[in-house]
């Protein structure tokens, strides 16, 4: 299926989470923190906010959210 | 001779009161109990607030003080003059804001009047439709906590020293444990703590809520405020809220008010917090569908007319109040410390100290 | 009903080996429960499933009573606040709501002891449970090598899904000394099915008395130093898994008034809290495996329906997997050279970007806080709090609602939904 990362068209296989989804983008990036770091997804089981990133217009975890059918996905900064 | 103080309480209060007694010449002991008050609760804004003109001399002499401090202020403060806006739904609050506007130009504190087009301008974020605003430029946010440590930190000859007190009595402080301190000059300036050492001050205690978003930069960039926020903070019963929010230096909103008498009850209350929030919803819309991280509460030490107690205390000398702010800590401490040293040296004050006497409430008591 | 409110006898928080095994004895007694967990699909940490990753065979016939009425399953549900006693404010995707309930049992479960190390913050670095929870979520792996270090039998269950996707691991190091190591794997044979991971333990590569000292990398992770015997060498990998055990998940206790015990939530007879008809169950009453979480949720299942004698006659087992929890805590005993890997520039704070030496000044999780912002991130203190108590010993605050991150829209639903003052 195809997503949008930051508006970039992304195929990714069906049923994977979205964490999951941003190494198929080239970076496993999700955020910037608040002095500019590249972070990942960290602890994978939605306690440490590291994949929180605007899904769909919501800020939610990139670790428990699966992937959908056109699903824009923007890294949050 | 130096002159020997204590300062009871390490608040922003107590901390601008121990910088402007150190800048005095004093050496000064401040004594916290490290619980934490209303300074590390609150939202920490530099606002002029005019209700009656002894509020308006206070706050308006303070943010002029800020304004000098401004500079040195470490970035960690947080100081950010971002101006209030005083939002207008309808047009008889737009007439409020101008009969606003005409009390704080008699005072010297510049507003513009904005009108329904230009607010949208300004905050898109807010929902359509609204009157108008107030903008008051001079008006900031800082972080108090950070404010009031930089305080202690840069003055000369001020040392904190963690401490609970159990009893003041004059010049003399006891504390727990039995010791015993006594200085030339003594400042209560615990907030509502100090009810515990002198039960008859006349204060009561006023819980607040907030509730603070994750990051969300450049959504709003004012201090946010309903005109009806004086309305609420002047309640003198039951639970009020009003609209009031600002955007933090991190992005993060910062979201207030609610006003309820008389409960130590420190836990966040679901109905309260949700009463608040559906007000700025209303005001933000938008703000419905951000992630909210934290929510907590805080106690503001309210007298009975709203003004702080400022000078000596009536029945016992060498003991000094520098309490009762309420909501206004963080803006007028500067104001409230430098009022309170010209009374204590005997110089006179740049504003009327007298709408401040902690002798007011009572006949012979300061109760 | 209406939107905002739900209604239902026993509520069960977690769709783990607890949570499952409790609502499968709901189930049994044809009570309506309902299941509600915060990840997408079922099976917690332990059953984690996805594409490729089939869920394990004990999980299966668990993970199908989620489809049988009258049971219900709320999947991506968080728990935001707990009002009222017997009312949780929740929220899915779409919408907030309140969740009436006459019993509740927790099955919270437990998350990893994420420790700071110079460069635990760059990309390519995660928890040991993490790194199994993203494969199986999908994330690939192929070609990659990866080290797998920290505390405790997951590392094992780690590589193992690692290799499975199609990664090398370079490396395992354990930081509990071999002598403790070995009591560990020559007690195993006690408890059924344990066994195998005896044989795991004595793998060539699994390195007992060692750990990761420093994360190497620009942008992403390069290499990670490790020392072996006092001795520090550079191992070039692509991913670093590293987690020191597990640690319970208490908040929702906490904020119920449910009494803890050792950073766990204190259980009795028929796992009872110390609540009224609150539950819990499984590891947020301390750490011990998917058995004995299933053997715990199932005696709250029986309970909360009424069932003792039957939840009784499970006291042997639960005996039995208790003892090998004791086991598994006393062997791998955190090292204390651990809570010293940090440096003074090592961030502690991964939301606010807040460093070991700004908060090491303070004299208490509530006063660093305040001044120097750790914890007052998204993650709320949960990964730095915890690693604040392991490095400072300093308790962490009592939890407020929100619970987690939620929309403030949720928390407006209380005002308006028929319950509260307005």
């Amino acid at each position: 299926m195809i997503i949008y990362l930051d508006q970039h068209a992304v195929e990714v296989p069906g049923g994977i989470t979205v964490a999951a989804a941003l190494a198929y983008a080239g970076s496993s990036a999700s955020r910037r923190s608040c002095t500019g770091q590249h972070r990942a997804p960290f602890c994978g089981m939605g306690v440490c906010q590291e994949c929180r990133m605007q899904i769909d217009g919501q800020r939610r975890l990139a670790c428990q959210t699966l992937c959908r059918p056109g699903m824009q996905v923007e890294r949050s900064g | 001779m130096t002159t020997q103080a204590i300062v009871i309480g390490a608040g922003i209060v107590g901390a601008a009161c121990a910088a402007a007694l150190a800048q005095r010449g004093a050496k000064v002991l401040v004594l916290d109990d490290g619980r934490g008050g209303a300074t590390g609760a609150g939202m920490g804004h530099l606002v002029a607030m005019d209700d009656n003109p002894a509020e308006l001399a206070l706050t308006h002499y303070s943010l002029g003080l800020w304004q000098g401090l401004r500079a040195q202020l470490p970035e960690r403060c947080a100081y950010r003059g971002c101006g209030t806006l005083w939002l207008a739904a309808d047009e008889q609050e737009m007439a409020l804001a101008m009969g606003k506007q005409a009390l704080l130009a008699e005072q010297g504190v510049a507003s513009e009047a904005l009108g329904t087009q230009r607010l949208a301008q300004l905050e898109p974020m807010l929902r359509a439709g609204l009157a108008g605003a107030l903008k008051v430029p001079g008006d900031a946010i800082v972080y108090a906590p950070a404010a009031a440590a930089w305080l202690l930190q840069q003055a000369a000859g001020v040392t904190l020293r963690p401490a609970t007190v159990q009893a003041v009595q004059g010049r003399q402080v006891t504390l727990q444990g039995g010791e015993r301190l006594a200085a030339d000059i003594v400042v209560l300036a615990n907030g509502f703590g100090a009810k515990a050492l002198l039960p008859a001050l006349a204060l009561r205690p006023k819980k607040g809520h907030l509730l603070i978003t994750d990051r969300y930069p450049g959504r709003v960039s004012h201090q946010l405020v309903e005109l009806g926020y004086a309305a609420s903070a002047h309640h003198s019963e039951g639970t009020s809220v009003a609209f009031n929010v600002q955007a933090r230096p991190t992005g993060q909103l910062l979201v207030g008010s609610s006003r309820q008498f008389d409960t130590l009850e420190t836990r966040v209350e679901p109905a309260v917090l949700a009463r608040m929030l559906a007000r700025a919803v209303a005001y933000l819309p938008a703000l419905a569908g951000l992630n909210a991280i934290r929510a907590w509460t805080g106690f503001r030490a309210a007298t009975p007319d709203g003004l702080p107690m400022l000078g000596e205390h009536p029945e016992q000398p060498g003991l000094w109040l520098a309490l009762g702010h309420e909501g206004l800590g963080v803006t007028t401490a500067p104001g409230s410390a430098q009022l309170l040293c010209a009374l204590m040296f005997g110089n006179a004050p740049l504003i009327d100290a007298r709408p401040y006497a902690p002798g007011r409430f009572a006949e012979g008591q300061a109760a | 009903m209406n939107d905002w409110v739900d209604h239902c006898d026993l509520l069960i928080v977690g769709a783990g080996p607890a949570g499952l095994s409790a609502a499968q004895a709901a189930a049994e007694a044809g009570v309506a429960a309902v299941v509600l967990d915060d990840n997408p699909r079922p099976g917690g940490q332990v059953w984690r499933h996805g594409p490729g990753f089939a869920p394990p065979r004990p999980a299966r016939p668990l993970l199908s009573t989620l489809a049988r009425p009258p049971l219900r399953y709320l999947p991506g549900t968080r728990i935001v606040d707990a009002p009222e006693p017997g009312v949780l404010l929740v929220e899915d995707e779409q919408r907030g709501w309140l969740l009436r309930y006459r019993q509740l049992i927790l099955c919270c479960g437990a998350r990893e002891l994420l420790l700071p190390f110079p460069g635990w913050t760059l990309p390519g670095v995660t928890g040991v449970g993490a790194l199994q929870a993203l494969v199986k979520g999908g994330m690939p792996l192929r070609g990659e090598r990866v080290v797998v270090a920290g505390s405790g039998p997951l590392l094992l269950a780690s590589a193992a899904t690692a290799r499975q996707a199609g990664a090398t691991v370079v490396g395992m190091f354990e930081q509990a000394p071999l002598s403790q190591v070995r009591r560990f794997a020559l007690n195993l044979w006690r408890w059924p099915g344990k066994a195998a991971q005896a044989a795991a333990l004595a793998r060539r590569g699994y390195r007992p008395g060692a750990w990761v000292v420093e994360a190497l990398g620009t942008d992403a992770l390069q290499a990670v130093r490790v020392q072996t015997n006092g001795r520090v060498r550079t191992l070039v990998c692509d991913r670093l898994a590293c987690a020191f055990g597990l640690v319970a998940n208490t908040e929702l206790a906490s904020m119920l008034g449910c009494q803890l015990s050792a950073g766990t939530v204190a259980v009795g007879a028929g796992q009872r809290t110390s609540v009224e008809g609150v539950y819990a169950a499984g590891e947020c009453t301390g750490v011990g495996g998917n058995e004995l979480a299933r053997v715990e949720g199932r005696i709250a299942g029986l309970t909360a329906t009424g069932r003792h004698a039957e939840a009784a006659a499970l006291a042997g087992r639960h005996r039995r997997w208790q003892a090998f929890a004791r086991q598994l805590q006393a062997s791998f005993e955190l090292n204390p050279a651990i809570a010293q890997l940090a440096r003074p520039d090592t961030l502690l704070c991964r939301c606010e970007d807040v460093s070991v030496a700004e908060v090491a000044g303070h004299t208490g999780w509530a006063q660093a806080k305040l001044h120097t912002r750790c914890g007052m991130g998204a993650c709320q203190g949960r990964v730095c709090g915890t690693a604040a108590r392991a490095l400072f010993g300093w308790g962490p605050g009592n939890p407020r609602a929100p619970l987690v991150p939620a929309r403030v829209a949720t928390l407006g639903v209380y005002g308006t939904g028929g319950t509260g003052d307005d």
